[in-house]
């Protein structure tokens, strides 16, 4: 897919976003935002996933370790009509199998484990990547992190497992936003200097802008052709990005816009 | 009709308390884990910024370093999500803070279906459980707003770990500040004959809503508010259920391990009558809204009803 329909497939994902948390009355914008361009190149352009077939044995793997962003992968499924668009509304209703965060058990196609509870996902992601390797298949895992989620021990003992075992099956992101719930990461608990962290456990690292479509596409295909090491996308984004209101406001971490403010954020998007 | 004295979130009477207690005691410090605002620590780190740390989101650096600001003489306080205050660091509260007997208390909010719409993974099912099976915790579930600022101030006159349970949703005050609460003693709330109902927490107004219905049947209901989970007051609850001759128990929690099952330890051994325990039927959560879920998950005063109904034919 080209650049401007990436772009247009964006901008619907976002609308997504507003329309189905201000329905649900909770949940978490800043995070789905940042994270829009990054996954709807991974799953337009980059992953192994059949829509119609999201079990294929030969399917790549997506985890959202991230788990509260969840709206922004369940509109990219939408998107890819894995879910149809009217069930969007029903996030965080009574017996959704859009639940606050992914839910396995729910079985919504794409998704491959349970999530939402910080720190978890890359270790999984060594699983699934090791479990591949081991069965000699060519399948690929992403897995998708906040940067305040590094702050998570379990993250590290995964990121020294991933660089000792040579994963270059496995990529992951982290949408660097530089907000958490209480502030800026760097107030709170810094995490700098990530890209050096990683690199001395045995990455191999990359740092983007996380909104620009060249960028991201060029930091998956790195990713692809590093060979005996995991690679780590460290991608610059703004949380909140393309509601001005929002941007790299740390109120909207976990608060839904008003209706007015929907549509005053709808409006925008369209310009 | 119950009195309610108003309603307000269990969680500010855990940031009130720990204000209170912080402006008494110097040795008060707090710990929070990227969720200080919503835990209602905010209160206490805006007034005494310099016994405050976040340490992010790190729940079991947090343990860890709780555990070291005791062995320093300090009497911290750490607290987030019960999820991720009682499961994530479960070894380290086990190992390093019960089994050193550290002066450190655990305030685990957002606990119960009643986190409502984030789901099961932000509803905390079992720290009742996982909590009390640990040598030298004390485990209280304060039933309002009022009861859990009493508890938090309480919990510093202990030295020794301390796990406060309490929630995020707005909740009846049934409570005053004349009300007596000790920990370790239940309180009987009703008097009643024909069956005692033993709750905890958020199902204590349900507990009481359920015996007025009860009253108007006939039936009188006795019901007890058992806060303090461990050490349980085994008098009160045995002489209760001899009295009565039949229990009913009520939890917001697997029914799997947590109050019911501490309930039914002390009847076994002192009291042995029929039970039935009201409490989550060994599942997950779930997104909804608060009050649906808690009649999804038949946790309502209707359910304790029906089962007082059953534990009487069973008499
Ligand atoms: C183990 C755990 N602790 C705490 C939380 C509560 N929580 C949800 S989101 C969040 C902040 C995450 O910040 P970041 O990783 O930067 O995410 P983003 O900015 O992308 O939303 C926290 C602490 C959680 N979900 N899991
Ligand atoms: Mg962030």
């Amino acid at each position: 897919m080209e650049v401007e329909q990436l772009k247009a497939v964006s901008k619907n994902v976002r609308k997504d976003i507003l329309t189905m948390l201000t329905e649900a009355g909770s949940g978490h914008p800043g995070g789905s935002l940042s994270a829009v361009e990054l996954l709807v190149e991974l799953y337009f352009n980059q992953m192994k996933f059949n829509p119609d077939n999201t079990t294929d044995p030969g399917r790549d793997y997506f985890i959202l370790s991230k788990g509260h962003a969840c709206p922004v992968l369940y509109s990219v499924l939408s998107q890819l009509k894995c879910v149809d668009n009217k069930e969007l509304c029903t996030l965080r209703k009574p017996g959704s199998r859009l639940q606050g965060h992914p839910a396995k058990d729910k079985n919504l196609p794409g998704i491959e484990v349970s999530t939402g509870s910080l720190g978890y996902g890359l270790s999984i992601g060594v699983g699934v990547a090791l479990g591949i390797k081991s069965r000699q298949g060519a399948n690929r895992v992403y897995v998708m992190m906040g940067d305040g989620e590094q702050q998570e021990g379990s993250i590290w003992e995964a990121a020294m497992s991933a660089g000792h075992l040579k994963l270059d099956n496995l990529c992951a992101i982290v949408d660097y936003n530089n907000l958490q719930i209480d502030g800026k990461i760097s107030d709170v608990m810094g995490v700098e200097p990530l890209a050096d962290k990683y690199r001395a456990f045995g990455w191999h690292t990359v740092e983007i802008d996380g909104h620009d479509f060249k960028q991201i596409s060029k930091a998956y295909a790195e990713a692809k052709s590093t060979k005996s090491r995991p690679t780590m996308i460290l991608a610059r984004t703004i949380k909140g990005k393309g509601v001005s209101f929002m941007e790299n406001n740390v109120d909207w971490h976990g608060k839904v816009p008003s209706k007015e403010q929907r549509d005053m954020a709808l409006k925008e998007l369209e310009k | 009709m119950v009195e309610v004295l108003g309603k307000k979130a269990t969680r500010f009477g855990f940031g009130e308390g720990l204000l209170e207690l912080g402006k008494k005691n110097p040795k008060v410090f707090a710990l929070g884990a990227d969720t200080a605002a919503s835990v209602a620590l905010n209160i206490f780190a805006e007034a005494f910024p310099e016994r405050f740390v976040n340490v992010g989101v790190a729940e079991q650096n947090m343990m860890g370093v709780a555990a070291g600001l005791a062995v320093a003489g300090w009497i911290p306080y750490a607290a987030t999500y019960g999820v991720f205050a009682a499961g994530r660091p479960w070894e380290q509260i086990r190992t390093t803070i019960c089994y050193s007997n550290l002066n450190v208390k655990i305030g685990g909010s957002h606990s119960g279906v009643m986190v409502g719409p984030d789901g099961a993974t932000h509803q905390a099912l079992e720290e009742i459980a996982i909590m009390r099976c640990l040598p030298n915790m004390t485990v209280i579930v304060p039933c309002d707003m009022v009861e859990t600022k009493k508890a938090t101030m309480e919990a510093s006159r202990i030295d020794g770990p301390v796990y406060i349970r309490y929630g995020r949703e707005s909740v009846p005050i049934i409570t005053s500040e004349k009300t007596p609460f000790k920990i370790g003693r239940a309180e009987v709330l009703t008097e009643g004959k024909d069956v005692a109902i033993m709750a905890c927490g958020t199902m204590v107004y349900e507990a009481l809503v359920a015996a007025e219905a009860l009253e108007s049947k006939g039936i009188g209901a006795r019901v007890v508010n058992v806060h303090t989970i461990k050490p349980i007051d085994e008098k009160t609850i045995a002489d209760a259920a001899r009295e009565c001759g039949a229990v009913v128990t009520a939890e917001e929690h697997q029914i799997h391990g947590g109050f019911g099952s501490a309930v039914a330890e002390v009847l076994v051994k002192n009291a042995p009558v029929p039970v039935e325990m009201v409490g989550i039927m060994d599942v997950f959560g779930e997104s909804g809204n608060p009050a649906d879920l808690m009649k999804h998950f038949k946790l309502k005063d209707t359910d304790i009803v029906r089962a007082v109904e059953k534990v009487l034919k069973r008499k």
